[in-house]
């Protein structure tokens, strides 16, 4: 009954154990560098974005391997509208009040989202096609935008109320000493990784399930708990825990629930299993198609307040190749191309790796084309990779 | 005696942590139509792969006598060098190609880099003539039906030069009429041309009615050969071999199963086609089902029955449907899936893998695919909850699997059936509409689904059958609706219907319209 062995839980988490084995490489390779508090801390803050848009274009590719390439253009084109509602500009003269810019980007949000399921849903149109007209007009439109509002063509001097809330840290304290608050949330979180995974088991054990045996849970929880630990104690001793990182671990626990837990992430990969087969159990294969893409804008509008907020500035080339980034997370994160099946760790994973990649090489001076080439190549390992295993399981 | 073509020598072939074929043997003579029979997963269609090379030489043991001589097939195109030729049950035409360019793909005709489609569409006229096939090469694959699609495999065969011949479920989705022509057509090659075939089947009677040697498959070795020549082959005889027991009775009798009072009743009911809206097809239908009851909807494939069920279950097929339903004696209007599900009512699809399970998903999840909300709280799926339902259903059904979490695209036709039966059944509807239950399974899984039919019945609820297959409509039904061409033509009881009845109520209605 209990069929627990060394070699699934090595084959399951096997990208895990390559993101750690690269990241130690990198380490090693920038003689440390890699692994200050300063980069550590950069690491985050300018992959931030790639975490909350993968994990819209994930419910996206869960529903049949469908994408969004519209997701760059439309943070630039945020941007652009939240810049002019928030700093005195030549198009609006007054700035708004924060709450009323954050409601506005979520109206526009949802106005976009919902034309855009519109089309793709009720009009069958298909998603690529759809998204490919909103990458070219945003971008336009965005640029245009900015162009009329600013001289520069490029919106900053955002007030502080709206920094504080998408950047920034919690508790800032000089970079000499260490954060006490980031310490204090990175052992809150630390102990619940630990209490979640015991209190599961024995959850599993009182019911009679099968369980892992204890040492491996055990093992299991201390280890994620000490790579928090130790993110948390480089964070402090660079100013404090990030807002930014609040925001993603929101974002990444609400959508990890939904998708693992609820019925409507069941919904989401049954359309992507198999569409018909869907529709004939009662799923309303429509309404999911139409939910996956408002999803996708509404992420896409806290992705673009979290970039804007990060420079400072909204620009015309804010957001360039965005889509591309959340697509390649999902894909090395395991996410199938076809729809069906995927997780958010599996994407958070991706998006670190690739990260960490870029990071890693760029502390090395390697020139920017060397890395789109490795970039590229670790895109097709991680799908070969998933094919290959996938035909292995199924020899067996 | 005839010249033996093909003789496979103690045939043994594993795949990791399966005996897949174990000492198999098989002789076939010139000139002789031989059957495979055997349970789903006996190992009939792994014995062809290895004769065929698509496991190449290497790969098993035990050696292939072609022809006099040992043969060491890498790839597919070895074998058919040689003119053995399989025809897969999945048929592999492109529906956008016409006939002729199907027919030569691969096999283009022509120099080397240019097609010369004069003789291309010359050549496959050629071989249509050959099959009884009357349509011009030309014709797209998607505008001819799946029996014709058939034939044009064969003609596709025959133009590779083939003297062996096997064909794999040829008649599996064709309907009574085409399967006929196509044995026919079998007998015709064997009789004009000297083929030599093998045919792979779970329809007993075209076995029978076809095959000059009989040989059962069963557990991956070959367990005899019946000679239709020096002995009477009849379906029980065959039956016997392959599940190694006498099947005494096919359908298992219900016993003492009231019939209650009139669960659904569907009047007047017309749909027209969802693409071609001038067209009907269901036309003016009306029909009722008793709790406790189980109505066999016999048709021919086309007849409307499919498009009949689907347009009943939330109107998922047509448009402008017109008629009322009744769902015990209230009147209702069920516009999605979701409401039909809602009202009771479950409809079990024909195609299982094309729109009836999820593949790439566990047991477990198809399960309770169709019934999400009752192991679920606010929209939070209950894990534990839906494991224990999909292991009651699992025993319920005697599902061969070794855990619910086996992906449903690893288990065999008749398994897979029943974990689309555990979804309908877990949803608890009044109304069951089984659309060929037990197309494409073994006899021993038919049995099973029958029983659990029988089960269903008695648990009071209503059970509608759509069947292609005559003995079963009247082996299983209490009460038996003939469609023809989207309109009822007849009712009778099951204990009034013969095989011969039944046909003379379609053809009848046939030469009427």
């Amino acid at each position: 009954m209990n069929n627990f062995s060394i070699k699934d839980v090595l084959k399951k988490n096997v990208m895990a154990i390559a993101l750690l084995v690269i990241y130690v490489f990198f380490t090693i390779m920038t003689g440390g560098n890699m692994f200050t508090s300063s980069n550590v801390a950069s690491l985050i803050d300018q992959n931030a974005y790639v975490f909350i848009l993968g994990t819209g274009m994930l419910m996206c590719m869960l529903t049949g391997g469908n994408i969004d390439l519209s997701v760059g253009s439309f943070v630039c084109f945020m941007g652009a509208i939240v810049g002019i509602f928030s700093v005195e500009n030549k198009i609006i003269h007054s700035a708004a009040s924060v709450p009323a810019v954050l409601l506005i980007a979520i109206a526009v949000g949802l106005a976009y989202g919902a034309l855009l399921g519109f089309l793709i849903a009720y009009m069958r149109i298909p998603p690529w096609i759809a998204t490919l007209a909103g990458y070219l007009a945003f971008r336009g439109l965005g640029t245009q935008i900015l162009i009329t509002a600013s001289e520069t063509s490029a919106i900053s001097n955002f007030p502080d109320g709206f920094l504080k809330i998408f950047s920034g840290k919690i508790f800032e304290s000089g970079y000499d000493t260490m954060n006490i608050p980031c310490i204090v949330l990175g052992v809150l979180g630390a102990g619940a990784v630990i209490v979640l995974n015991l209190m599961g088991r024995a959850k599993k054990i009182k019911k009679g399930y099968s369980a892992d045996p204890l040492w491996f849970v055990i093992l299991k929880s201390v280890l994620i708990a000490a790579i928090i630990m130790v993110i948390a104690v480089q964070l402090s001793w660079d100013g404090g825990l990030p807002v930014v990182v609040l925001w993603i671990i929101a974002i990444l626990v609400i959508y990890g629930i939904i998708t693992e837990k609820t019925t409507i992430g069941r919904h989401f990969t049954t359309v992507g299993g198999n569409a018909e087969t869907a529709r004939l159990s009662g799923i309303n294969n429509k309404l999911v198609m139409f939910c996956a893409y408002l999803n996708m804008a509404l992420l896409t509008v806290l992705a673009s307040l979290i970039v804007t907020a990060r420079f400072g500035s909204a620009n015309a080339f804010a957001g360039q190749n965005f889509e591309l980034d959340a697509i390649a997370a999902c894909i090395v994160g395991g996410v199938s191309a076809y729809g069906g099946s995927g997780t958010v760790v599996g994407m958070v994973i991706g998006a670190a790796l690739i990260g960490v990649i870029n990071q890693g090489m760029s502390l090395m001076s390697i020139d920017q084309d060397t890395i789109k080439i490795v970039k590229g190549l670790v895109l097709l390992a991680a799908v070969v990779f998933e094919i290959v295993s996938k035909k292995g399981n199924k020899k067996q | 005696m005839a010249k033996v073509l093909l003789e496979m020598k103690s045939i043994t072939k594993t795949f990791p942590g399966v005996k897949a074929l174990d000492n198999v043997n098989l002789q076939v003579e010139e000139g002789e139509i031989h059957a495979l029979v055997g349970e789903n997963g006996a190992g009939k269609s792994t014995l062809m792969n290895v004769l065929s090379g698509i496991y190449p030489y290497g790969t098993y043991e035990g050696d292939i006598v072609y022809d006099g001589e040992v043969c060491e097939f890498h790839k597919i195109k070895d074998s058919e060098k040689k003119g053995i030729v399989i025809i897969h049950q999945e048929l592999a035409l492109i529906p956008y190609m016409t006939i002729g360019e199907n027919m030569f793909l691969g096999n283009e005709q022509g120099s080397k880099w240019c097609i010369d489609w004069n003789k291309t569409y010359a050549e496959a006229d050629k071989y249509l003539a050959m099959v009884g096939l009357t349509d011009s090469s030309k014709t797209l694959i998607k505008d001819i039906g799946t029996g014709k699609q058939q034939l044009v495999e064969i003609a596709k065969a025959l133009a590779k030069n083939a003297r062996l011949l096997i064909l794999d479920e040829p008649t599996s989705s064709l309907n009574e009429t085409d399967s006929r022509a196509l044995l026919d057509l079998m007998k015709k090659l064997q009789k004009e041309q000297g083929m030599t075939m093998i045919i792979i089947s779970h329809k007993l009677n075209e076995v029978s009615y076809v095959a000059d040697k009989i040989t059962v498959v069963r557990d991956g070795s070959t367990i005899e050969t019946m000679d239709a020549k020096t002995e009477e082959i009849s379906e029980a005889r065959i039956i016997k071999g392959m599940v190694g027991r006498e099947i005494t009775d096919r359908f298992p009798k219900r016993h003492d199963v009231p019939i209650g009072d009139v669960m659904m009743q569907v009047k007047h009911w017309t749909v027209f086609h969802p693409e071609f809206a001038e067209r009907k097809v269901v036309d003016d239908v009306s029909i009722n089902v008793r709790s406790g009851e189980v109505v066999g909807i016999y048709g021919l494939m086309g007849a409307g029955r499919t498009e009949l069920a689907m347009s009943i279950f939330g109107r998922s097929y047509g448009i402008g449907i017109s008629g009322t339903l009744e769902l015990k004696g209230k009147n209702v209007v069920l516009r999605s899936p979701k409401q039909a599900i809602e009202a009771g009512i479950a409809y079990v699809t024909e195609d299982r893998k094309g729109n009836g399970l999820v593949l790439s998903n566990s047991i477990k999840t198809n399960t309770t695919l169709a019934n999400l909300k009752a192991i679920s709280n606010a929209t939070f799926i209950d894990k534990d909850k839906e494991y224990l339902v999909a292991e009651e259903y699992r025993e319920k059904l005697k599902t061969k699997t070794p855990s619910v979490e086996q992906l449903v695209g690893n288990l065999s036709g008749g398994n897979q059936q029943k974990v689309l039966l555990a979804k309908w059944m877990f949803a608890n509807p009044d109304v069951l509409i089984l659309d060929e239950p037990t197309r494409g399974i073994d006899v021993g899984a038919k049995y099973e689904i029958y029983c659990i039919i029988n089960d269903l019945a008695k648990a009071g609820k209503s059970v509608i059958m759509i069947s292609s297959e005559l003995p079963e409509v009247i082996g299983m039904s209490d009460r038996i609706y003939i469609m023809n061409q989207a309109r009822i033509v007849g009712e009778m009881k099951a204990s009034d219907a013969t095989q011969e009845n039944i046909m003379a109520c379609i053809v009848k209605s046939g030469s009427e319209a």
